[in-house]
């Protein structure tokens, strides 16, 4: 490492001076304090996230004595009424559907984004795409909510259609031709929203490759393909699954965008073009304002799984970034 | 060293003050007198005329919440009696009827918003909130509950009670089938799907149109009335608000919802076949004929009433909303006392209940606002 | 033209070395071709949508090259066309929908933003009439936003330096993941935590502040990552350096490490505060909203521009439609502000040197 050209100057008190005002006494007491402050916040960090998990399981398991239904098979979100009976199984399909949905539209699409920009795009065009991507993940989420539930949802309606006229015999793919406020729906508009994540993280990795891998191939009479399917998605590949993950974790938490664009029911079905479904987060949103105590500590509860849920997956994305930082050398 | 650092905090703070100043150096108003008045509807009438009939009492903020129904009527109350009061702030939030009255039993709220009468648990419960007293219904505000629906090239329709348990429950599917077209003859009927909304929330609206196709065609629509929506799937929004915002959206959509938001949507309403010399229109003249035409069954002070959904009388609606303050006779929270018989003795009066007519609410009765004011008058 | 012309030009190839190539404009032509193909298509089939024409375009394109391109060029050639034709096909996909908002939340939201729209509330305007305005929002989600980045801040930043600085061991290990899984809670989680426990729990009222307790738990973690990164790229001569002099280790952090990397820090800290300016999940379950100026964020409903947007688009009718889209203008403009101005401070102060 060369000593960097910096234009910082080091204090300016002569030697003698920071001797005298800084007294072994003054220096280990300050030293002392300094630390047990900047560990003090780490272990609030860590009180926070104890905290979180605590509270909502405290409240959580209030709801859950009086239930009537089964939690994670029963259909109906009835928190309110008495006695009151709910379950998280229309949410955690509808969660896992439209999570998937979005997975499986943004991961590839974002995969090529990434290739575009570090390899693809000419030179002068590549920065300022990376850019408005950075920037795209910047948009709030319910900016999107708004665009999918006025925009989206009615310029849906002849693709459905046209997905139903040749593929509606699978049942997943049919469609009547109401407005498409479903999972499928919601998948999109999420697939959209985790596009720049996604993009950025796979940008970043790609951008890693060793130049002399690539220019090793190339020298070898590769195509640019080969040189990519062969130096760059192996390299890259830990860091794309981390960044889908991560994609997928904010998917799995997204509220406003789904609550917008869903039309709420506790309907089960495998037709996912069809109106209908729930989201977690969603029913959180849509359910919270008319939902009395009781209604709260149910949607807590619902909230709580979302919570374990997303931290196993992130947990899993960052264990395989650690992983990977371990062996690929990129940090070095 | 110091000078650099220096420098580099101000710059950072410098943009931070300036991008705030920015914004903050525009000063705010709540005073929105001037637009309304060139654009609102009916906003005319509002403050000025209303004004000299607003006895104003007590002061700080009311909070009050409940049945999203009245919203817009509360609305234009808060507004004209904010107007003439400047120290009383009404702050009514329409959490749906059930919330509203578990705040009000809470004692969160000086007042409740309900689509439908205490059970006698909840009057029970309202004895200790109530000190003394309990809690009473008072009939505050009547609608219509309009069948709204989005077809393109249909202007007129009118249906039965039993055609439109068939429409609800999927049983008919498209608009020019057989039962529409016989009641319509003259109606060019599309042949587009028929997409019916239901509320996905809880609400008191559900359960009166739910109650109404219960009691009228009980062999076309067995489910009892409740607030949540017998059946499942199709196509749902949350609130009357996001309920005609889809059939706004949507062609070939159909569903129910207080007139007021079908007004405030431009949507075509349903003329019901009752069995009346005419179909009836979902009207506020119609819908107070049914009101009038309904008997009280509550005991004073308490006033709550009883529709008949399947009356005949020419011009009265049968689907027909009214929604209760809920508020205790007796041991109301002093500090906001003053204020609650201020606001709905307003809200209560002539001046009051006309105001609403033109965002889409049904006046009272003259006997029954009479007897309202009466009551309000008598609240401690 | 054939592909034998092309590969007259050069040296002749009798060892079959070089495979004779589509000249340059090929793509191009095909492109044109699928067009034109996809648009009789649409015509003939009757496809109303432009969005299908387009996809079956794209579909024809790629088939098409790959085509061509296996008979003419062989295989190997013909899978990099493919790859080429689908990486250029996922990033118009990408384009498509993303220029789509823009334009619909700026056609639309110009229409009602103007000085009268920030400076008013929403105080005695009815849902269906027009008129009204977003200030009352704004001043809530400014003072959300500062009093959750006072509060996010130096519990992030401490972190960040007791991870780079002093933190070994098992410890730093688990702050270290934890801040990592603490960036992917989702917003609502994070509200429904304050709910139960500030507002169910402590039996504090709704107010701005509520909201704001949310907001700075989803900010800190973006504070440390970021200010953690920064930290790293100070060199350690600069530390060695102060040590050499007698300068305590505290006040070598304080007096050198972070005033070296303050311009990516604030950076960062700018960045985390355009995320949660956005956030309308934890808002919508704590701030309670209000149609009036509240300007004390510690009692009373305040109202927030996220949840204004939401409110708007609630209430359904196309004066309030107008509202949530001039709304939804206003914070994505000011999010970008935000965001220029971080990325601007970033490259104007960006490190000289890593490690």
């Amino acid at each position: 490492m060369t000593a960097p050209p910096t234009d910082i100057e080091t204090p300016a008190p002569p030697p003698s001076q920071v001797l005298l005002s800084n007294g072994k006494g003054s220096t280990r007491r300050g030293d002392k304090v300094f630390s047990g402050l900047s560990k003090g916040s780490g272990i609030t960090l860590l009180l926070i996230m104890a905290a979180i998990a605590a509270f909502l399981a405290y409240r959580a398991s209030i709801a859950l004595a009086d239930n009537e239904g089964n939690f994670l098979t029963t259909f109906e979100w009835d928190a309110n009424s008495i006695p009151p009976k709910f379950g998280i199984a229309v949410l955690a399909f509808g969660t896992v559907v439209s999570s998937i949905v979005a997975m499986v539209i943004a991961v590839p699409i974002a995969v090529g984004i990434a290739l575009f920009i570090t390899h693809y795009a000419p030179r002068r065009l590549a920065a300022p795409i990376a850019y408005v991507i950075d920037l795209l993940a910047a948009v709030p989420s319910i900016v999107y909510g708004l665009w999918g539930a006025l925009f989206l949802v009615p310029h849906l309606v002849g693709t459905y259609e046209w997905l139903d006229r040749y593929l509606g015999w699978t049942v997943v793919l049919s469609f009547d031709g109401t407005a498409p406020r479903s999972l499928m729906t919601a998948g999109i508009l999420l697939a959209v929203m985790i596009l720049p994540i996604i993009t950025n993280v796979s940008r970043e990795v790609f951008a890693q490759t060793p130049r002399l891998q690539e220019e090793a191939a190339l020298a070898l009479g590769a195509t640019r393909w080969e040189v990519i399917r062969m130096t760059v998605l192996p390299f890259g590949r830990s860091g794309v699954i981390s960044a889908s993950m991560l994609g997928l974790g904010r998917a799995l938490g997204e509220t406003m965008a789904v609550a917008t664009v869903l039309s709420p029911s506790a309907l089960l079905s495998a037709e996912i073009l069809q109106a209908g479904g729930g989201t977690f987060a969603q029913n959180i949103a849509a359910s919270f304002g008319e939902s009395g105590q009781f209604g709260r500590d149910a949607l807590i509860a619902s909230g709580l799984v979302l919570f374990v849920i997303t931290l196993l997956v992130n947990g899993a994305a960052r264990l395989i970034i650690a992983r990977r930082k371990e062996y690929s050398g990129a940090n070095a | 060293m110091k000078s650099q650092s220096k420098i580099r905090f101000r710059t950072a703070a410098g943009i931070l003050a300036l991008s705030s100043a920015l914004v903050l150096s525009a000063c705010g108003s709540d005073d929105n007198s001037d637009s309304g008045d060139d654009n609102a509807k009916g906003g005319d009438k509002s403050s000025a005329a209303a004004g000299g009939d607003i006895k104003c009492g007590g002061g700080g903020e009311l909070l009050a919440s409940g049945a999203s129904s009245q919203d817009n009527a509360v609305q234009q109350w808060v507004a004209d009696y904010q107007a003439a009061c400047s120290d009383v702030t009404v702050n009514y939030k329409p959490v749906g009827s059930g919330a509203g009255i578990e705040e009000f039993l809470n004692g969160q709220t000086a007042f409740a918003g309900s689509d439908s009468a205490l059970e006698p648990e909840e009057v029970e419960k309202s004895k200790e909130v109530c000190s003394g007293g309990q809690g009473i219904n008072l009939p505050m505000v009547g609608g219509p509950v309009a069948i709204a629906y989005h077809v393109e090239g249909v202007d007129e329709l009118v249906l039965d009670a039993e055609t439109l348990a068939n429409v609800f429950n999927g049983e008919i599917g498209k608009w020019n089938d057989e039962a529409i077209a016989k009641l319509n003859p003259d109606a060019e009927l599309p042949d587009t799907k028929i997409q019916p909304v239901h509320r996905s929330d809880e609400s008191g609206t559900t359960e009166n149109f739910t109650a109404y196709l219960n009691t009228v065609v009980k062999d076309a629509w067995p489910h009892e009335a409740d607030k949540k929506w017998p059946i499942e799937g199709g196509q749902a929004a949350t609130g009357s608000a996001g309920v005609s915002s889809q059939v706004k959206q949507t062609d070939g959509a159909i569903s129910y919802m207080e007139i007021s938001h079908a007004e405030s949507n431009d949507l075509t309403t349903v003329k019901l076949d009752t069995g009346a010399a005419e179909p009836v229109e979902a009207t506020v003249e119609n819908a107070s004929a049914a009101i009038a035409a309904g008997k009280r069954v509550g005991e004073a002070p308490d006033m709550a009433l009883e529709l008949d959904y399947a009356t005949k009388v020419d011009g009265a609606y049968p689907i027909t909303l009214v929604t209760y303050e809920v508020a205790c006779d007796k041991g109301n929270k002093p500090e906001s006392l003053d204020a609650v018989k201020s606001f709905l003795g307003y809200t209560a009066s002539e001046a009051g209940q006309q105001s609403i007519v033109d965002v889409g609410y049904a006046p009272l009765p003259a006997e029954m606002a009479a007897e309202v004011v009466k009551t309000v008058d008598s609240l401690s | 033209m054939s592909a034998q012309t092309i590969a007259d030009k050069r040296p002749v190839d009798r060892l079959g070395i070089q495979q004779p190539r589509l000249p340059r404009w090929a793509p191009l032509g095909i492109a044109a071709g699928a067009a034109v193909l996809a648009a009789l298509i649409g015509v003939i089939g009757g496809l109303g949508s432009r969005i299908q024409w387009g996809l079956i375009a794209a579909i024809l394109f790629v088939i098409g090259q790959f085509v061509i391109s296996t008979a003419v060029e062989g295989g190997r050639q013909a899978k990099d066309r493919l790859a080429t034709s689908l990486v250029w096909v996922a990033f118009l996909l990408a384009v498509v929908p993303l220029a789509s908002l823009i334009w619909e939340t700026v056609s639309k939201g110009i229409k009602v933003t103007d000085g009268y729209f920030l400076t008013h509330s929403m105080s005695g305007v009815v849902n269906v009439a027009p008129g009204g305005g977003v200030y009352h929002a704004l001043m809530g989600t400014i003072e959300q936003v500062l009093i959750a980045t006072l509060i996010a801040t130096p519990i992030g930043l401490l972190t960040a330096v007791y991870l780079v600085e002093y933190g070994r061991g098992p410890l730093a290990k688990a702050v270290t993941f934890f801040v990592d899984v603490m960036t992917g809670i989702p917003s609502i989680v994070a509200g429904l935590f304050v709910l139960s426990l500030w507002i169910m729990i402590l039996d504090f009222g709704y107010s701005g502040f509520a909201g704001a307790l949310a907001l700075a738990i989803l900010m800190m973690p973006v504070v440390v990552r970021s200010t953690e990164e920064m930290l790293k790229l100070v060199p350690n001569e600069l530390r060695e350096a102060s040590y050499a002099l007698g300068v305590p280790k505290w006040k070598t952090i304080l007096k050198v490490v972070l005033p070296t990397s303050l311009g990516g820090i604030t950076t960062g800290v700018m960045l985390a505060v355009a995320r949660i300016t956005g956030e309308t999940a934890p808002v919508l379950l704590l701030v309670f909203g209000s149609p009036a100026i509240n300007n004390n964020p510690f009692d009373g409903g305040q109202a927030s521009l996220p949840l204004y947007i939401y409110q708007q688009w609630g209430a359904g009718t196309s004066a309030s439609f107008d509202r949530a889209w001039a709304a939804a203008l206003v914070l994505i403009v000011f999010v970008m502000i935000l965001n220029l101005l971080a990325r601007g401070i970033a490259r104007w102060k960006a490190p000289k040197s890593g490690r």
